[in-house]
């Protein structure tokens, strides 16, 4: 069986991946960011899986609107870093691990969660920018391979929170009924509050991202009844990305243990979140209930 | 574990949600910011952009607010604002430029409010 070891939820706005590309993580504007992120790191550097599992979102620079996947899996050997318009982040190229990637796929599918497979994909920084927050100097290589997997948040209407969590509980069941022994780290990414466009552009809402954060924790099947609507209102257009960190929720067990989190406003239009959790606690034994019911179908 | 979704467009003041209707108006119009990941698209736009406009196809007011960099137009003639700030990006704009234009801000105004904490509504 391989098991997931821990999840790490962060925000992938762009400047924070910029900020660490131009050296500027001392500056004062960033700091308080990045020493929020240093005791995370410091523990994610110690637990260094086999694998990792990356949700996130392209922003129109691996795929257009010509296809509209709502969720997407990669099964490339290698992810090409994109070119957002400015020449591609100097970071490592990444690479995939297709075995698992194929093995996801099938056990997904055989869900009923009817994936949209990316054989060839460049990967924005939607994906680089949260591999940056998890290790900041990856010298010549990420700590390990990397399996995209792909949630349509930007155009409307997105996938509901309540089937991104259930795709994140199949995809722990995928992953454990891998080959043993394999360890895998899962990153939910985006959010938390913030709106680019409209009147309401810069809207922040901390009351709604410190709920989240602590709902994600203890009780995610709560936030995966919120609609649509309850997300864009409550945080904002682009804030309904959260419902990325479901995905990863969903993929952990019952009870998980919060190593670190920080919440940091602003990077740049945008509240950023992160949280880190051990997966490996002891889970509760289940409550002994009534017998399972005979079957009354004759 | 079902959702109930509420049907019809979602409606948050000064909030563009961009749909399928809003993409359907907006294709050819995002379809041409996102060529401009092209560094030679991205010079021939600016050497002619009402040509490089018509060879998208774009509708006139949206070739209108394209030259006349109305981003708020933009927005509302099918932009999404991933696409519309790949042409922001080649003007050298930042996103908190254009948080600036949608709010009726200068950008330091802007971004002296999402340093106090960001906006909240109401």
């Amino acid at each position: 069986m391989a098991e997931v070891i821990w999840g790490l939820a962060t925000s992938h706005v762009p400047s924070i991946g910029a900020a660490m590309d131009r050296q500027k993580t001392d500056d004062t504007n960033w700091m308080d960011l990045f020493e929020g992120y240093a005791p995370a790191r410091a523990w994610l550097a110690e637990h260094r899986p086999d694998v990792a599992i990356v949700v996130y979102n392209d922003h129109a620079n691996g795929i257009d609107l010509d296809f509209v996947p709502t969720f997407g899996l990669g099964t490339a050997e290698r992810y090409p870093v994109a070119d957002e318009g400015f020449g591609p982040r100097q970071v490592p190229e990444v690479v995939g691990d297709p075995d698992l990637s194929l093995h996801l796929l099938e056990c997904l599918m055989d869900e009923g969660f009817d994936l949209t497979v990316f054989q060839a994909l460049d990967v924005d920084h939607g994906l680089t920018v949260p591999l940056s927050v998890w290790t900041p100097d990856p010298g010549d290589a990420w700590p390990c391979p990397v399996v995209p997997v792909l949630v349509n948040v930007i155009q409307y209407p997105q996938p509901t929170a309540a089937r991104c969590y259930a795709l994140g509980e199949a995809l722990g069941r995928a992953i454990r009924s891998y080959r043993d022994g394999v360890t895998v780290g899962i990153l939910g990414t985006g959010g938390m509050s913030h709106q680019l466009a409209g009147s309401r552009a810069g809207f922040i809402n901390p009351e709604f991202d410190r709920m989240w954060m602590e709902t994600i924790e203890t009780d995610p099947a709560k936030l995966a009844t919120l609609s649509r609507e309850d997300l864009i209102r409550q945080a904002g257009s682009e804030g309904i990305e959260l419902i990325m960190w479901l995905v990863m929720r969903g993929a952990m067990s019952e009870q998980i243990t919060k190593i670190h989190s920080h919440y940091f406003v602003p990077a740049s239009n945008t509240a950023a979140g992160l949280a880190l959790f051990d997966n490996r606690v002891p889970q509760p034994e289940p409550v002994p209930g009534p017998p399972p019911r005979e079957k009354a179908l004759t | 574990m079902s959702t109930p979704e509420p049907r019809g467009p979602v409606d948050v003041p000064g909030t563009p949600i961009f749909d399928g209707q809003s993409s359907r108006r907006g294709l050819r119009m995002n379809t041409m910011f996102m060529s401009f990941r092209d560094e030679a698209n991205r010079t021939r736009f600016l050497a002619d952009e009402a040509a490089y406009c018509h060879e998208y196809e774009l509708t006139p007011e949206q070739q209108q607010a394209v030259v006349d960099r109305d981003w708020t137009a933009m927005i509302d003639l099918g932009g999404s604002i991933f696409y519309v700030y790949k042409l922001a990006m080649i003007d050298g704009l930042s996103m908190q430029y254009l948080g600036g234009v949608f709010t009726g801000m200068s950008e330091a105004e802007f971004v002296a409010e999402m340093r106090a904490g960001g906006r909240r509504d109401g």
